[in-house]
Order: structure tokens, then C-alpha cells, then sequence
């Protein structure tokens, strides 16, 4: 309701702001640096920054708290469609602190996505019928720890505090989703870089990351969580003993996406399971949206295969984020075309839901 | 664990193929010359009796430095028992010789033999991924140094990478040879642990990296 208040009653101002050239938001764009890596207070900055900038299709969400009580938030980009029903892609990243690159590609989605709307029609179509939300840094505490110094750029974990008995910090986000939790692939030590936690949703931000996306998940067609390293792409299930139902969709939509990739600069990314291409596992929030219906629920594992690894060099984030964005549209594009019936044209053009639900407005 | 012909995709074949790239580090990396893993491209495993698991891999490794692809075939053999052994290695690689870089090793070796002023370095690379230049051929030698204790250290169930060079000291030239002490960090993928090891090693362009002394340091996380 606030949306379509704010879409009216600026109206007649809105075409004076189109006026001003796009060089405030161009402006900006061109001051941050999306080749560099950036600490919390400028990723931060540079969300309010976006919502500024695109104030018709960016809006911010704050949607949880984490171990040290610090803000998780997610950008929502979409062209508002008031009274009509949207579908939604989710993106995180950095649920490991020390995967740098991928924070580094929320936001150049973000910016990509914003870049090539207007002018891309494909892109505008999906932005009409699916909301974006990308959550640039999902484990604030730990990426804010791995920048503290040279003996802390390898943390992985979260913040909390070990149980009683032990001295260690953190819990594995990515083992603490309530998806065969504590099953196989990780320890129950808790110094251990995959200590899934005292119980499943035992972390705050794991918490939050469920309500949040467990509370509209029929909304959602995709998820994308984003990691390094090693060039992957990875299905569900993490446990060996389990098949994704709809999993020969998965892989055939994963290659497509490992081939855009490749024809971007030429790296190739392996397509699989987890228990097949790397280990098995259980817990991941990969697992848990899928368990919750959400058919299109992928890993990406971006570069390097171990060269620098974690330490990704910045004069490789370009190359890195331009290929997985292609790898990335590939998947969310199937979901888009898959749900909404376009037609084919070059002027503007309507898509159809194609569900009946949806159809009668439900 | 799989036997018989292998998915070159999956992890089996991956982790062995791993190995042939440490392998292939401790015979013929140099401050110069390093290798990584590029693609499996066929592989296949077997029990063998009282010895352990071996594999036959079909794999392509790239020459990081000179950016060339060599295609190789390897043998594998990961030893039974409930300690760990180092794996033994066969390789053979087309064209081996064709990324030699005997002149930059020569001048290097030249540059750094005298004891004028011993160098030293620290955080390769840094947080960003940076390496200064003239501080490459040391995180070159530091990945060469740490394929020992990565070969050593490798099984069935682990993935290891180098993830930094907390430190390189050059220590006092020893019989013709330069000699470092080095910190170094390990990844390793399958338990995502990061594993210290100090390293003292030697190199020449004549001799390559020989180690002198590895251990583990134990730390406590923070």
C-alpha cells in the first residue's frame, strides 16, 4: 500500500525527475567500485545508495538480527505492478564470511539488473512479473570479522558464541537449516569449520532466513545461494540418500547455465549434486528451500579452483561476476519463462501467468 | 568408494587428479613453474590386495605461468590403513619441457644466492588476492614447498589448496642452495579446515624444492 501512495502522489513530480538525466544514479554508479571488495559500512552505504538512486524499483528490507545484534538486509528490486500478484527470485550471498567474491556479485547483479532493464525488454518482463530480493552479505558478523585482519580473513563461520564447554566460535550457517540437519557432512565439534550448530535454526540468522522466505515461499521460483571457490554448480539434495523430484529439470537447467558461463570467458564450472561433484552434506539453505518447494534451488561455487581461492585477486572479480551473471539469468530466465507465457515481440509485451491460481488473482 | 570406470566430474576422480597436481608441484615447480589442476578427463579405480585403491586418470593440468595446457595420464595408489600414508604417484605429461623457464630461474636464483640482503615476506597474497610482483616467485615457491605436505597429507577424503603464505624468510644460502623458512596455510575442502604448517625447504634451479623439515602447528580458533 505505501508503494502505490508513493507511485501516485509524486505523479506530477515524477516526470520532472525523469527529466533530471539519469546522472544521479549514473552518477553513483559510476563512483562505486564494483572491481574492489568492499567492508559492511560501504556495502551498507551503497544499498541505501541504490534505493536512492532507484527509489520506483529498489526498496530495502531489514529482516533479522544476527548473533551481535547487526542488521540483515536485503535489497527488493522489481517494477512495482500495483494489484498484481509477482513471483520472486532469492539471491544470497555470503553466508560464508570469507567468500568474498560473492558478496562482490550481489552487487554487481544488482547493478546489472538495474543497468538493463530500461533498454532490455526480456529483463524489463521479468521485472514486471518477479520481484528480485538479494541479500548482499547474509552472515554480517562474520564478514565484518574476516575484514578485522590478516589472521581473520579466513573465517567461515558465524559469531555465536560456543556452547557451554567450548571455546570455539560459530556455527556453520550453511549446515544449520532444518534439511536433514546434523546427518552427514558435518561435525558436532564445536571448533570445527562445519559444526552445524546445537539444533537446526540454532543460529539467529538462520532463523530469520527461514521466516522470512518460509513466510511467501510460494511466491518464489528460484534460489540462488552464492559461495566460493571451485566453480560449481550444485543441486539439491546434499545427502546422498536423497533425489531432488524434479532433479533431471535441475541438471538440465544447471549445464545450460554451466555453458553460459563458459561462453562468457571460457571457465568451465561442473554441474552436480553435492554428494557427486564435492560431498555430501546437510543442513544447507540450498536443501531447505527446496524441501519447501521452491523447484529451482542451486549452489553456485564461483571461481578460482584453488589457485588463489578464497583469496579471489580483485582484477578477477569482473570476469568472475559477468560470468555468473549469464550462468545465473540462464536459470532465472527458465523459471520466468517457464511460469509466465510471453509473447514474442520486439515493442513492449504482456506475459500471462500461466498457473490458473494465479490467473484467478489467488 | 566408487570402483570401476569413474564420472571424471565427480569427487573421486577430482580428489585423485588433485594429487597429481601436489605431485607434479614437488617434481617440477620452481619459483617459475607451477601447475593446477584444468579438467578429468576420463578416470577409473580399483581395490588392489594388501596395497589399497588405485586409480587411472586421463587429465589435462595447466602451467600456470607460461598459461600452457599439458595433457597427461596418471596413476594413483592411496595406501590401506587406518594412518595416513602419502599416496604414490605415476604421471606422464605431453610436452613437460615446453613451459621451462630456465632463464627467470637462473636470474633468480643469481639475484637472491649473495646473502647481500635476505628477503622476507608476509600475507601471500593479501586479503584482496594482491601479490606484489617481485614477491610473486616467492608464493610460487611457497605452493611448490606446501605440495610436499599436501601430497603427504592427502587421502581419498581430502581436497587440499594452498590458501596463503603467512610468511617467507630467507634464510643463509646452504650448500649452493637458497633456503627458506615459511608459514603456510592449507585448505582443505572436504572438512573446510584451514591447516598451519611451517616449512623449512631449499631450492636451486638445478636441485628444485627440497624440504627439510615439516610440521603441523597445532592452533587454538578464535
Amino acid at each position: 500500500m505505501f508503494g502505490m501512495w508513493l507511485h501516485l502522489s509524486i505523479f506530477g513530480i515524477t516526470l520532472v525527475l525523469l527529466l533530471v538525466p539519469d546522472t544521479t544514479a549514473h552518477l553513483h554508479r559510476a563512483e562505486y567500485d564494483y572491481y574492489k571488495y568492499h567492508p559492511m559500512e560501504e556495502i551498507v552505504s551503497w544499498m541505501s545508495a541504490m534505493v536512492n538512486d532507484y527509489p520506483d524499483v529498489v526498496t530495502m528490507m531489514d529482516y533479522g538480527r544476527t548473533v551481535e545484534n547487526r542488521t540483515i538486509s536485503l535489497l527488493k528490486v522489481g517494477v512495482q505492478t500495483p494489484g498484481k500478484k509477482k513471483k520472486a527470485v532469492w539471491m544470497d550471498c555470503g553466508i560464508h564470511a570469507r567468500e568474498w567474491i560473492a558478496p562482490a556479485f550481489c552487487q554487481y547483479f544488482v547493478s546489472q539488473i538495474l543497468q538493463s532493464y530500461k533498454s532490455d525488454s526480456l529483463m524489463k518482463q521479468m521485472m514486471e512479473n518477479m520481484d528480485f530480493y538479494v541479500t548482499p552479505v547474509f552472515n554480517v558478523d562474520g564478514y565484518v570479522y574476516s575484514w578485522k585482519d590478516n589472521t581473520t580473513r579466513l573465517w567461515r563461520k558465524n559469531r555465536s558464541p560456543g556452547p557451554a564447554g567450548c571455546s570455539c566460535y560459530g556455527t556453520d550457517l550453511n549446515r544449520n537449516f532444518d534439511a536433514n540437519w546434523g546427518t552427514i557432512g558435518v561435525s558436532s565439534d564445536c571448533c570445527s569449520n562445519i559444526y552445524c550448530g546445537s539444533a537446526p535454526m540454532s543460529e539467529p540468522e538462520t532463523q530469520f532466513l527461514t521466516y522470512f522466505v518460509g513466510s511467501r515461499k510460494e511466491d518464489f521460483l528460484c534460489y540462488l545461494t552464492i559461495h566460493s571457490y571451485g566453480q560449481l554448480l550444485l543441486v539439491p539434495y546434499g545427502h546422498p540418500n536423497f533425489t531432488a523430484s524434479n532433479y533431471n529439470e535441475l541438471m538440465e537447467v544447471g549445464l545450460g547455465a554451466a555453458q553460459a558461463v563458459e561462453k562468457v570467458h571460457g571457465m568451465k564450472y561442473r554441474v552436480g549434486s553435492s554428494p557427486d561433484i564435492l560431498y555430501p552434506n546437510s543442513g544447507s539453505s540450498r536443501d531447505w528451500a527446496h524441501l519447501q518447494g521452491i523447484p529451482l534451488s542451486y549452489t553456485f561455487e564461483l571461481r578460482d579452483n584453488g589457485t588463489f581461492g578464497f583469496k579471489l585477486p580483485e582484477d578477477q572479480i569482473q570476469a568472475s561476476c559477468e560470468e555468473a551473471y549469464s550462468g545465473a539469468l540462464h536459470i532465472i530466465t527458465y523459471a520466468h519463462h517457464k511460469t509466465f507465457s510471453c509473447a514474442v515481440s520486439t515493442t513492449a509485451s504482456t506475459c500471462t501467468m500461466i498457473t490458473l491460481m494465479l490467473m484467478l488473482g489467488l | 568408494m566408487a570402483t570401476g570406470d569413474l564420472n571424471p566430474n565427480h569427487y573421486p576422480a577430482q580428489r585423485a587428479a588433485k594429487v597429481v597436481q601436489h605431485y607434479l608441484n614437488t617434481r617440477h615447480g620452481s619459483p617459475f613453474r607451477l601447475f593446477g589442476l584444468h579438467s578429468v578427463e576420463n578416470g577409473s579405480a580399483e581395490n588392489v590386495n594388501d596395497t589399497g585403491r588405485k586409480y587411472q586418470l586421463g587429465l589435462t593440468v595447466h602451467e600456470i605461468i607460461s598459461n600452457t595446457t599439458l595433457n597427461c595420464t596418471a596413476e594413483v595408489i592411496f595406501p590401506d590403513g587406518a594412518e595416513q600414508q602419502p599416496p604414490v604417484v605415476q604421471v606422464s605429461c605431453e610436452d613437460l619441457s615446453k613451459s621451462n623457464a630456465t632463464a627467470e630461474e637462473e636470474a633468480f636464483y643469481q639475484q637472491y644466492k649473495s646473502n647481500q640482503s635476505l628477503v622476507s615476506a608476509q600475507n601471500l597474497p593479501d586479503s584482496y588476492g594482491h601479490i606484489d610482483p617481485d614477491k610473486k616467485p616467492f608464493w610460487h615457491l611457497g605452493i611448490v614447498a606446501s605440495s610436499f605436505v599436501m601430497l603427504n597429507e592427502s587421502n581419498e577424503n581430502t581436497l587440499y589448496n594452498m590458501a596463503q603464505v603467512a610468511n617467507i624468510t630467507q634464510l643463509a644460502t646452504e650448500n649452493e642452495q637458497l633456503k627458506f623458512d615459511s608459514h603456510i596455510l592449507l585448505h582443505d575442502m572436504v572438512s573446510q579446515e584451514i591447516l598451519h604448517w611451517k616449512l623449512l625447504f631449499t631450492w636451486s634451479p638445478a636441485e628444485g624444492v627440497e624440504v627439510q623439515d615439516m610440521e603441523q602447528l597445532r592452533r587454538c580458533n578464535h
